[in-house]
């Protein structure tokens, strides 16, 4: 049955698929946007890193982002935050491009890392899928 | 075409695919080799379960636990419990006796007949968890200039604009459909008596509109009994609060009524399972490598106080450690079940209970159980299910957030969790919130140390890529838990991957 009467913009996007899994319902967890490199970090990624970037240990570790050389390959540190690998969660979809680049720039110029140059939006959008 | 829907369906009940669980009694595991072995790893509710009923067919079994207490995300935690989680921070709970928070699973669907079966086998009291409740409400910080309004309210009104608007539409034929005029009146009469329409059709305020949204001033008795009816909310403010969104979800078929919980905290159940196996597991074994050959399995695993490292050998393994935990131990299982193990994201859900001086929200609100939802970060506001009336402190569920709210939450310490729980959760119960507040608890999935997450969380593509690779027997080892399942981050879930895998690894040691 169509509805001719109504012009519905109701985007297929907005449309949740039904939850498979015992969620807190579909009002919750508008937080406030983060917008640097370093509220992408705190609002996101603190979370298993930890506030000083050093990682933690339980039955298995989260790495340290801290002195880690392998944010001096830029396109590794994309890749992983975007895709995830194992107890890392992929995080495009929820993050823009924008706050990717600025959360990886952010990175590799903290926490004792020195990897001046900066990542941009364009790489991020380079190595997602069209 | 309804004939063919009904043939479909009778096909698909006939083998078993449109039951709403799969259970039908304790598998029958019958003709075990004398002497032959089982290391299962995790004492969660998947590794007890699989312990348990491969025992009683006659398996020896042991269990490895990586925890000082068995149940796994099964769990409650009580006044006088501690918890560190991975970076450090610890919370004393302080909660008085008898109040909880349920940091993990908290309901039970009336459906998932496994877990109800053991409960009921294992002697754990179950009591109703009041999942919907017209009362509460719903609060948008984009509807109403952020006031929460009661889901009752909000429903009603949906409900009878969306007749109303219909009711139009048939009326200016403008409803491209093949009804005849006979069912185009049936569904104008169901218009009506479904959106509490008047007889003009219209949705207007009165006696019909507030019996479902609520009165202004509610029926009583003798001389002022006469009830007056309340103004209706203006529909666009409706549609921006989002009620359709938990109007569908009180729909979804594991989220509908009735549901149940553990009388005294989800913890029973594990504590249930563990009066049947607790004789076999070893506490504090982190395990730290898992490997096979042609003569069986050796679990090599470090005592977590001591540091102590020891062997266990086993003919088979059932291993129910969380994918999270299980991608960082050395194995030498096939690249594909490992490309599978490490394909696998979780959740990251965060719980936070509050303790409450007085249920304010029973006595000055009229909602008992249920929940109020919130697009803010704390995602919910659910109130206790037990003990109403009761004078005395009572814990509330003061967030469970997920997705961004969960991560940025998550990486809070334990006392600004509590500070945004106490700033959010106000607009709910803003005269009681704070004043009322005794003490907090927050588990934060993600830095739980034995799982590393909340849960596992496939798509279609994960599926279609690694479910088969991850569940596969593997010569001499199987894998389970809810990660393992259809059932995903329910306790169902685990326990009908626990008994499909030790149902698999039983006819490949009958084999043997």
């Amino acid at each position: 049955m169509r509805i001719h009467l109504f012009a519905f913009a109701v985007l297929a996007a907005a449309v949740a698929a039904p939850s498979l899994a015992d969620e807190p319902g579909p009002g919750g967890s508008k937080p406030p946007v983060a917008k640097t490199g370093e509220e992408v970090y705190r609002m996101y990624c603190q979370a298993c890193h930890m506030a000083d970037a050093a990682g933690a240990k339980g039955a298995g570790a989260f790495p340290a982002l801290a002195r880690n050389e392998r944010l001096g390959t830029a396109a590794y540190a994309i890749y992983m935050v975007e895709n995830g690998k194992g107890g890392m969660p992929p995080f495009r979809g929820a993050l823009t491009a924008d706050q990717v680049a600025a959360l990886i720039t952010y990175l590799r110029t903290h926490f004792g890392n020195d990897y001046r140059e900066p990542v941009t939006a364009a790489e991020v959008e380079a190595m997602r899928p069209r | 075409m309804i004939g063919g829907t009904a043939a479909i369906y009778q096909m698909m009940t006939t083998f078993g695919h449109a039951a709403e669980t799969r259970f039908d009694g304790p598998p029958d595991l019958s003709g075990a080799r004398k002497g032959a072995s089982v290391i299962v790893l995790g004492a969660g509710l998947a590794g007890m379960l699989a312990a348990h009923e491969l025992t009683r067919a006659g398996y020896k079994v042991r269990i490895l636990e990586y925890q000082n207490r068995a149940g796994g995300r099964n769990w409650s935690l009580h006044g006088g419990d501690t918890f560190t989680e991975m970076g450090g921070a610890t919370q004393n709970v302080r909660f008085a006796k008898g109040n909880y928070l349920n940091p993990g699973p908290w309901r039970i669907p009336h459906h998932h007949r496994t877990l109800l079966h053991y409960c009921k086998a294992f002697g754990v009291a179950l009591e109703p968890f009041i999942q919907f409740n017209h009362n509460a409400y719903v609060h948008s910080t984009d509807a109403f200039g952020g006031a929460p309004q009661r889901f009752r309210s909000l429903a009603a009104d949906f409900e009878g604009n969306v007749a109303e608007l219909l009711g139009k539409a048939i009326d200016q034929k403008a409803l491209d459909t093949r009804l005849t005029p006979e069912d185009m009146g049936r569904l104008k009469e169901a218009l009506r008596g479904w959106g509490m329409l008047d007889e003009d059709m219209r949705y207007v305020k009165g006696f019909r509109s507030s019996s479902h949204r609520g009165f202004d001033l509610p029926p009583g008795g003798g001389v002022g009994g006469a009830p007056r009816p309340s103004d209706l909310f203006p529909f666009d403010e409706v549609l921006k609060s989002g009620v359709w969104a938990q109007m569908a979800f009180f729909m979804n078929d594991e989220f509908q009524t009735t549901m149940f919980q553990p009388v005294g905290g989800m913890g029973k159940i594990g504590e249930g399972f563990a009066r049947q196996v607790g004789h076999l597991i070893t506490y504090n074994a982190k395990v730290t490598k898992l490997h096979q050959d042609r003569s069986g399995v050796t679990v090599t695993y470090a005592d977590t106080g001591t540091g102590a490292v020891a062997e266990a050998k086993a003919d088979f393994c059932v291993c129910t450690i969380p994918l999270t935990v299980l991608s960082q131990i050395e194995n030498n299982l096939s690249a594909k079940k490992n490309a599978a193990i490490q394909a696998v994201p979780y959740s990251n859900s965060v719980k936070i209970g509050l303790e409450m001086r007085r249920r304010f929200w029973e006595q000055d609100a009229d909602i008992y159980g249920g929940h109020s939802f919130t697009n803010q970060q704390i995602g919910l506001v659910s109130y206790p299910n037990n003990n109403f009336f009761q004078d005395g402190p009572a814990v509330l569920l003061g967030a469970f957030a997920n997705g961004a709210g969960g991560y940025h939450l998550a990486g809070m310490t334990p006392q600004e969790r509590i500070e945004v729980a106490l700033r959010e959760g106000s607009v709910f119960h803003p005269a009681s919130y704070r004043k009322e507040f005794l003490s907090g608890a927050s588990v934060a999935w993600s830095r739980v140390p034995w799982v590393m997450g909340c849960c596992a969380r496939w798509n279609e593509e994960t599926r279609r890529e690694h479910y088969q690779e991850l569940v596969a027997l593997e010569d001499r080892v199987v894998l389970a838990g809810e990660h393992a399942s259809y059932v995903g981050c329910w306790m169902e879930g685990s326990l009908l991957s626990a008994l499909d895998a030790i149902t698999r690894l039983h006819k490949r040691a009958l084999e043997a």
